[in-house]
């Protein structure tokens, strides 16, 4: 699994080991300092300017389509070599932070390298919208997906939903212990139990949704509430799930995939397990990764196909199976444990909307909670 | 005489750090200094060009915090904007201070003592610089959290069922301090190479013991070492990230963060990089007060020998359980835990050919990155050293401009001046470099600085008065005395960006992978166990460097070794 990804994108030739060791031993010694430092420029320059050769592969021969990424190289590095395979397309991807790639774009300015931008986050496509850096995408793509998982102007497009779930402490915890809904974990007797990300992206759309249901004060009246309850605060979603495994916490607010990347490193036994509220609770809010193509694309055609096979059988399936996602098209069925999309009612906010989010931050902020 | 310099700036620290006493003392000791005269163009050029390259950022940055309105000042002075810039203050100095206070006993003990194993411990004290601070972070957390390693540990035989909380401030001063100290190290170990044995031997011969002899002759030489080490610790707290979000401490970094990442804000992160910068500023003034101006080179030829080992007798136990204990925390701990991660993730056959490509291109980029920067760093430390202009003054602090700001301003100053104006090399290797160099200058400066202090510029005098130009005898003497510091200088430069991220993530050309963001892509999707691997091999590749520094001798000058 790891050879394949680190052989993606890379058809370039790559030079012996032992040119750079040579390199890195005379720079350990005084004399070469100097010498070793002019040779590893100079190498490092061609190295960068050398291009890919055919090699015999169909990969490279339909154009190529540079691709930065926000989602991790380990999640969808297989399926952008199955596109270059299935498309003779080669695709070169940037990985990345989702919203430092975004920042990236829009520092790039009109001559980014980038023709497509596949995000983690609804909230950065949003961002790169705002600056009118996406073009509007045709009608035959953006209709595959639900209008809740796409972009009200048209420019982006969700590929792949994941869904906010309660995880919980099987050791400490039983089904049946669960609250019905998000709102009832401002009872006192989840004090000191819960876990949670305020800087995290999905956690901030799903107090975006928040307000969106419950109004400006039934939010705030929420958040002070669980601050009431001491919770316990995390960086990322996977921090969460593995500090309620260890016990350190009873329950966490995640999205649901995490808990089955982590069971496929610690194990079966992992004790822990995601709880979906009760159907139209807005604790289960729907989020999506979505992709948008570039303004100043110089590869558009190549990109559109690209949009089109994640959105396709091979591109869906792929992320029900292989990512513990949920499929945003028709006819491909998410991973047994997940509960229907169908069933998940969530609120009709668009998650790709900037102004929200400010106003979710400033909420989060007044509270106390960031 | 010669006792008589150290205590002389023994006293300027107590007393007037600019005193003219010390001055006028140091001008009748040396009358015909050089120090006093105009930098040639061969010094003042190419410092002048390396202090416009680290202006990159700033100028970036207020070009960015321009664009913000009236609106801009209101956010920017909130209570919480004084009180995270505290927060950041507070952790910067209690890091620094820490650091020294660990670095210099370990830097004095693995060179001047008859420490066993002293060769082995020097090697391996810097190595934690190598380990990127969001991997620490995650390890320390993993280790020593609330229901970590340690607590399982504890509650059999004792029955601990939970730790005491290692967030917050406590947990990311260890964690800073556990990966910072060894700036400190590598720069006082490098001063104690270069510093003349027979100051501490005239010490001793006036009746002064070991100790005596340690704080009042040794450690007032290593004063601008330890400073220049420290505030490198300073530096890189502000500007770091991983691990004040890992242990959740409510550090500035973490605002500037939350404007990119949520609001997509570039305009008041970049005014609030700015507040960083000055704080940065503050940071360097201060330490310029602390600097003082006392001069640390000998005044006759010196003794070209190995200085006394001082016998530990009984005290080599405690002497041997401090390296001990500094080394586990700061380098058995990570690599147990990562260890252990990727033990148990073993059941998938891996090939290791993508791993020795980024192996291949982590060193590429970081001995590459090591000699332009040290390259780079050479006029300024020159122009600051020799001539004391202030120019030179100027140079020397812009030059640290990049440094304790966090990584992705960096690298997004360099993805605005390369996509807009340098086209052809944006997502090249020379770029990558160049951003590089902007942001790890400081390291080499301050190392190359330290270590020409020590350099009588009286040689360079009788090299110029024996027909040699300034830059050949620059070349040919000051050069080869200074290598140990020099050298350091470059093994920091090069174990610094091994680690780096945000730059080369952004700026690297594409699908050029690297130990780094190999470690960072298996982390990042939660694979700890993958993530180990690469882990491992970096800080192994970075053990060649430290190895060759603790075990030869600066260049051909067989100066007060061990």
């Amino acid at each position: 699994m790891m050879a394949e990804q680190f052989s993606l994108g890379g058809s370039r030739p790559e030079r012996p080991m032992g040119v750079s060791r040579r390199q890195f031993m005379r720079l350990s010694g005084a004399a070469g300092l100097a010498l070793a430092g002019n040779v590893a420029l100079r190498r490092a320059t061609t190295a960068a300017q050398a291009t890919p050769p055919a090699g015999g592969t169909p990969v490279g021969s339909a154009g190529k389509v540079t691709i930065y990424s926000g989602r991790n190289e380990n999640l969808i590095g297989d399926l952008v070599t199955q596109f270059e395979q299935a498309t003779g397309i080669d695709a070169e991807v940037r990985y990345g932070d989702t919203a430092e790639l975004a920042a990236t774009i829009l520092e790039e300015g009109d001559n980014s390298p980038a023709d497509l931008f596949w995000a983690q986050d609804a909230g950065a496509l949003g961002a790169l919208a705002k600056e009118e850096r996406l073009v509007t995408l045709p009608d035959s793509v953006l209709d595959l997906v639900d209008t809740r998982f796409r972009s009200s102007q048209g420019v982006w497009v969700g590929t792949s939903g994941r869904a906010r779930v309660l995880v919980y402490n099987t050791e400490q915890l039983t089904e049946a212990d669960l609250p019905t809904s998000v709102l009832d974990l401002v009872d006192s007797k989840w004090k000191g139990k819960i876990g949670w990300a305020p800087t995290n992206a999905s956690f901030q759309s799903f107090v975006t949704a928040l307000r969106v249901v419950q109004g400006e004060d039934g939010a705030r009246e929420w958040l002070e509430g669980i601050l009431a309850n001491d919770p316990v605060v995390f960086e990322g979603n996977s921090a969460i799930v593995r500090a309620v495994g260890a016990g350190e916490i009873a329950v966490g607010l995640v999205n649901h995939y995490y808990l089955y990347e982590i069971r496929e490193e610690e194990g079966e036994d992992f004790p822990a397990a995601n709880h979906f509220f009760a159907a139209g609770d807005v604790g289960n809010l729907v989020n999506v990764a979505g992709v948008g193509i570039l303004r100043t694309a110089s590869n558009a055609e190549q990109a559109q196909r690209f949009v089109e096979y994640l959105l396709g059988q091979d591109g869906q399936t792929y992320f029900a199976e292989r990512t513990f996602e949920y499929p945003l098209v028709e006819g491909v069925e998410p991973g047994a444990e997940l509960v229907p999309l169908d069933e998940i009612k969530g609120p009709e906010i668009d998650l790709g909307d900037l102004a929200d989010l400010q106003g979710t931050l400033q909420l989060l902020t007044e509270v106390g909670v960031l | 005489m010669l006792t008589l310099r150290p205590r002389a700036a023994r006293i300027a620290v107590v007393a007037r750090p600019d005193s003219s006493i010390e001055a006028g003392q140091r001008r009748s000791a040396i009358p015909r200094r050089r120090s006093v005269s105009r930098p040639p163009w061969i010094v003042l050029l190419p410092a002048l060009l390396v202090a416009g390259l680290t202006l990159v950022p700033v100028a970036y940055l207020l070009i960015r915090a321009s664009e913000g309105g009236s609106d801009l000042w209101r956010l920017l002075w909130r209570e919480r904007t004084a009180q995270v810039l505290i927060n950041t203050a507070i952790l910067a100095v209690t890091v620094a201070a820490a650091s020294s206070a660990i670095a210099v006993p370990l830097a004095w003990l693995t060179l001047r003592t008859d420490l066993p194993g002293r060769r082995f411990w020097a090697t391996i004290a810097p190595l934690p610089l190598v380990i990127p601070s969001f991997v620490g972070a995650l390890t320390i957390v993993a280790a020593l959290g609330p229901r970590g390693f340690l607590q399982e540990a504890l509650e059999g035989p004792f029955g601990v069922e939970r730790l005491p909380e290692i967030y917050g401030f406590w947990g990311a001063w260890l964690t800073l301090t556990l990966f910072t100290y060894p700036y400190v190290f590598l720069s006082v170990r490098a001063a104690l190479r270069g510093l003349d044995p027979s100051l501490e031997e005239a010490a001793r011969c006036l009746g002064h013991g070991a100790w005596r002899t340690f704080f009042l002759t040794t450690l007032p030489q290593l004063r601008p070492a330890v400073i220049a080490g420290a505030l490198l610790a300073a530096l890189y707290t502000i500007s770091d990230f991983g691990v004040v979000t890992l242990l959740r401490y409510d550090a500035f970094t973490r605002e500037i963060y939350v404007q990119y990442r949520a609001s997509f804000d570039r305009t008041l992160a970049a005014a609030l990089a700015l507040l960083l910068v000055a704080f940065a500023i503050l940071l360097l003034a201060f330490e310029a007060r602390m600097r003082g101006r006392a001069a640390y080179h000998r005044l006759g030829s010196g003794a070209a020998r190995r200085a006394r080992l001082v016998p530990l007798g009984v005290w080599r136990y405690p002497a041997l359980a401090f390296c001990l204990v500094i080394v586990a925390l700061s380098l058995g701990l990570p690599l147990g835990v990562l260890g252990y991660w990727l033990i148990r993730t073993l059941r998938r056959d891996e090939a290791p050919e993508g791993l020795l490509i980024a192996a291949q291109h982590s060193i590429t980029v970081g001995a590459a990155a090591a000699a332009v920067t040290t390259l780079a760093a050479l006029p300024v430390a020159l122009l600051v050293v020799r001539y004391r202009t202030r120019i030179g003054r100027w140079v020397e602090r812009v030059s640290y401009a990049g440094y304790g700001l966090p990584g992705i301003v960096v690298a997004l100053a360099f993805v605005f001046i390369g996509a807009r104006y340098l086209t052809p090399l944006y997502q090249t290797l020379p770029l990558l470099i160049i951003a590089y160099l902007v942001r790890f200058l400081p390291q080499a400066v301050a190392a190359a600085r330290g270590s020409l202090l020590q350099v009588n510029p009286r040689l360079e005098e009788a090299a110029r008065n024996l027909g040699r130009s300034p830059f050949g005898a620059i070349r040919s003497v000051t050069l080869p005395l200074a290598w140990p510091g020099i050298g350091a200088g470059a093994a920091l430069v090069f174990l610094t960006v091994m680690k780096e991220l945000p730059i080369t993530l952004l700026l690297s050309p594409t699908g050029y992978k690297t130990l780094a963001t190999s470690v960072w892509t298996s982390a990042g999707s939660g694979s700890y166990g993958e993530a180990a691997a690469p882990a491992l091999i970096l800080v192994l590749i970075s053990a060649i460097p430290t190895l060759l520094l603790a075990g030869r001798h600066g260049g051909q000058t067989p100066r007060g070794d061990e």
